[in-house]
C-alpha cells in the first residue's frame, strides 16, 4: 500500500479512537479539579513524527471530530489544533530535536496553547458570565496534567504511526536515538 | 524542488486555517435550525451508539480514578456531613410540619400547580460524553426526543440542579451545566420569611462556584443559605426551571465597597458537576395530554 494513504488511514484510526476515548472517559475523570485534554497531545505528536503539513491535517480534521461531536462552536478547535500540530511539525522539520524529554516540552507547550487558544477565541466570540482569575489555576492545572501524560501519549502515537512513516524519517528519528544526538567525532 | 515543498506546506496550513475560520463565522451567525447545526447533529447521531458503547467498555476505568480521588476526600467529606446531618435533623421536623401545613392552605385555595416539579416527568439518562475544555460546560446523555426530551428541558441528579438541554437528536442530548457561561437563572434565597430574588451565573474559570447576582440591597442573606430556582413570576416569560429545585448553599457574602449595597454571592452547586453517571430530564407533559389529565380528573 502507499506509504502516505497507509500514515492517513493510521492518522484517521488513531485519532477517531483517542478521541472517543477522551469524550467518554478522560474528560470525566478529574484530578487536580480538572481533566486531561488529550487532543493537543496526539495533534503536537503526530506533527513531531510526521511533519508540519501532517500535524496541521491531523489538528485540524481532529478539532473538527470534536467540535461535531460535542455540539461546540465549529471551527474554535481546528483552527487551534491546526496551528499546534504545525508548529510541532515546523519544530521537527528546522530542529530535528532528539531529546527523550522533547515530547514532555512539547506536550506541555501544545496544552498551554490550546487552553490559551481557546479562551482568546471564546472571549473574542463573547463570554457571557463573568470570568474568574482562577481561569488561569485552571489553565495551569491542565498544562501540568498534560506535561505528565506527554511521554506516555508520545510512545503510543509513535506506535501506530512508526511502521506507515516513511523510511527517510524513521531512519532520522532511529539514528538520533541510538546516537543521542552526537556527532560520530565526538563518539570516537 | 524546496521552493516547491515550502508552497505546498504554507498553502496547506493556509487552506486549514481559512477553513477553520469560515467553519467559525459561518456556524456563529446561523441559526440553531441552521445547516451546520443540522450535520452537527447528524454527526452526533451516528456517534451515539459508539459513544454509548465506549462510554459502558470505559466505566471501570473512571470507577478506578474516582475511587482513588473519593478516598482522600472521603474522610474530610465525613466529618462535614456528621455536623451537616444533626443541623438537618432539627431542620426536617420542622419542615415537615410546614409542609404538612402548606398542603392544606393549598387545597384551601386551589392553587394552580402546573409549573411546579410535580407536573414534570422525570427520565433517567445516562451520561455517556463530556467536553475536555473549561469553556464547554456541557454533557452529553444517552435520551433524545425519541424519549420525550425536548431543548431547555431541565436536568437534576439527587443532589439538585445540574443544568438545561441544548440540544436534542432521536436517541442523545446535550446538556449545558449550570457552570456553563451561557447559564443563567433566576433563584430564590431560603432566608426569613420574604425570599430573596436573583439571578444565579457561573463564574467562568471556576467550576465550582456559583455566583448569585442582582439580590436586592436590603437582603440578608449569609453563609449557609440554600438557593432554590424561583420558578416562573410571570405567565408571559414562562421561566424553564420549575420552582423548588436546589441550585446550591451560599458559601460567600461580600459587600461591593462602592455601593455598600449590592452584594457579591458566591454558592457551592448542589450537584457533583464532575461525576456524573447518570442524571434526570425533567420533561413537561405535552399540551394535549395534559388537558386531557385535567379533563378527565372528577
Amino acid at each position: 500500500m502507499n506509504e502516505q494513504l497507509q500514515l492517513a488511514l493510521r492518522m484517521v484510526g488513531l485519532g477517531l479512537v483517542l478521541a472517543i476515548v477522551q469524550i467518554t472517559a478522560i474528560s470525566q475523570i478529574t484530578l487536580l479539579g480538572v481533566s486531561a485534554d488529550l487532543t493537543p497531545l496526539i495533534v503536537a505528536s503526530t506533527g513531531l513524527l510526521a511533519g508540519s503539513i501532517a500535524g496541521a491535517v491531523m489538528g485540524f480534521g481532529l478539532g473538527l471530530f470534536v467540535d461535531l461531536a460535542l455540539v461546540q462552536t465549529l471551527g474554535v478547535t481546528s483552527l487551534v489544533l491546526t496551528i499546534i500540530g504545525y508548529a510541532a511539525g515546523r519544530l521537527r522539520e528546522v530542529r530535528d530535536p532528539a531529546h527523550s524529554l522533547v515530547p514532555l516540552g512539547v506536550g506541555a507547550a501544545a496544552t498551554a496553547a490550546a487552553q490559551i487558544g481557546y479562551s482568546f477565541l471564546q472571549v473574542l466570540l463573547g463570554v457571557e458570565g463573568p470570568v474568574s482569575v482562577l481561569l488561569v489555576r485552571q489553565i495551569l492545572a491542565v498544562t501540568v496534567l498534560g506535561s505528565i501524560i506527554a511521554v506516555p501519549v508520545h510512545a503510543l502515537v509513535a506506535r501506530v504511526l512508526g511502521p506507515a512513516l516513511p523510511d527517510l524519517l524513521r531512519r532520522r528519528r532511529r539514528r538520533a536515538y541510538t546516537t543521542g544526538g552526537l556527532s560520530p567525532l565526538s563518539r570516537s | 524542488m524546496y521552493d516547491k515543498k515550502v508552497r505546498r506546506r504554507r498553502a496547506v496550513l493556509g487552506l486549514l486555517v481559512a477553513l477553520s475560520l469560515i467553519l467559525l463565522t459561518a456556524y456563529f451567525g446561523e441559526s440553531v435550525g441552521g445547516p451546520f447545526h443540522s450535520i452537527q447533529r447528524g454527526v452526533v447521531q451516528v456517534l451515539s451508539p459508539i459513544q454509548e458503547g465506549a462510554s459502558r467498555a470505559l466505566k471501570p476505568v473512571r470507577d478506578l480514578a474516582g475511587w482513588f480521588g473519593d478516598t482522600i476526600h472521603a474522610k474530610k467529606q465525613r466529618d462535614q456531613l456528621k455536623k451537616e446531618v444533626a443541623t438537618l435533623r432539627k431542620q426536617v421536623a420542622g419542615a415537615q410540619q410546614a409542609q404538612t401545613e402548606n398542603r392544606r392552605l393549598q387545597a384551601l385555595v386551589s392553587l394552580d400547580r402546573t409549573g411546579s416539579i410535580s407536573s414534570y416527568q422525570p427520565h433517567t439518562a445516562r451520561v455517556i460524553g463530556r467536553s475536555p475544555t473549561i469553556w464547554y460546560s456541557q454533557i452529553e446523555i444517552d435520551k433524545g426526543s425519541g424519549d420525550g426530551v425536548q431543548p431547555d428541558n431541565p436536568v437534576v441528579d439527587g443532589d439538585g440542579l445540574v443544568g438545561r438541554v441544548k440540544t436534542v437528536t432521536s436517541g442523545t442530548a446535550i446538556v449545558t451545566l449550570v457552570t456553563d457561561h451561557t447559564f443563567g437563572a433566576q433563584a430564590e434565597v431560603l432566608t426569613g420569611t420574604n425570599p430573596d430574588l436573583g439571578t444565579v451565573a457561573p463564574d467562568v474559570g471556576d467550576p465550582t462556584v456559583l455566583l448569585l447576582q442582582n439580590l436586592p440591597g436590603a437582603s440578608t442573606v449569609k453563609t449557609g443559605d440554600q438557593v432554590i430556582t424561583a420558578g416562573s413570576r410571570s405567565t408571559r416569560l414562562e421561566s424553564l426551571f420549575p420552582k423548588g429545585l436546589v441550585v446550591g448553599a451560599v458559601t460567600q457574602v461580600s459587600t461591593d465597597q462602592l455601593s455598600g449595597s449590592s452584594h457579591q454571592v458566591k454558592l457551592k452547586p448542589a450537584a457533583d458537576l464532575r461525576h456524573l453517571d447518570f442524571v434526570q430530564v425533567l420533561t413537561k407533559p405535552q399540551a394535549g395530554l395534559r388537558a386531557q389529565a385535567g379533563g378527565s380528573g372528577p
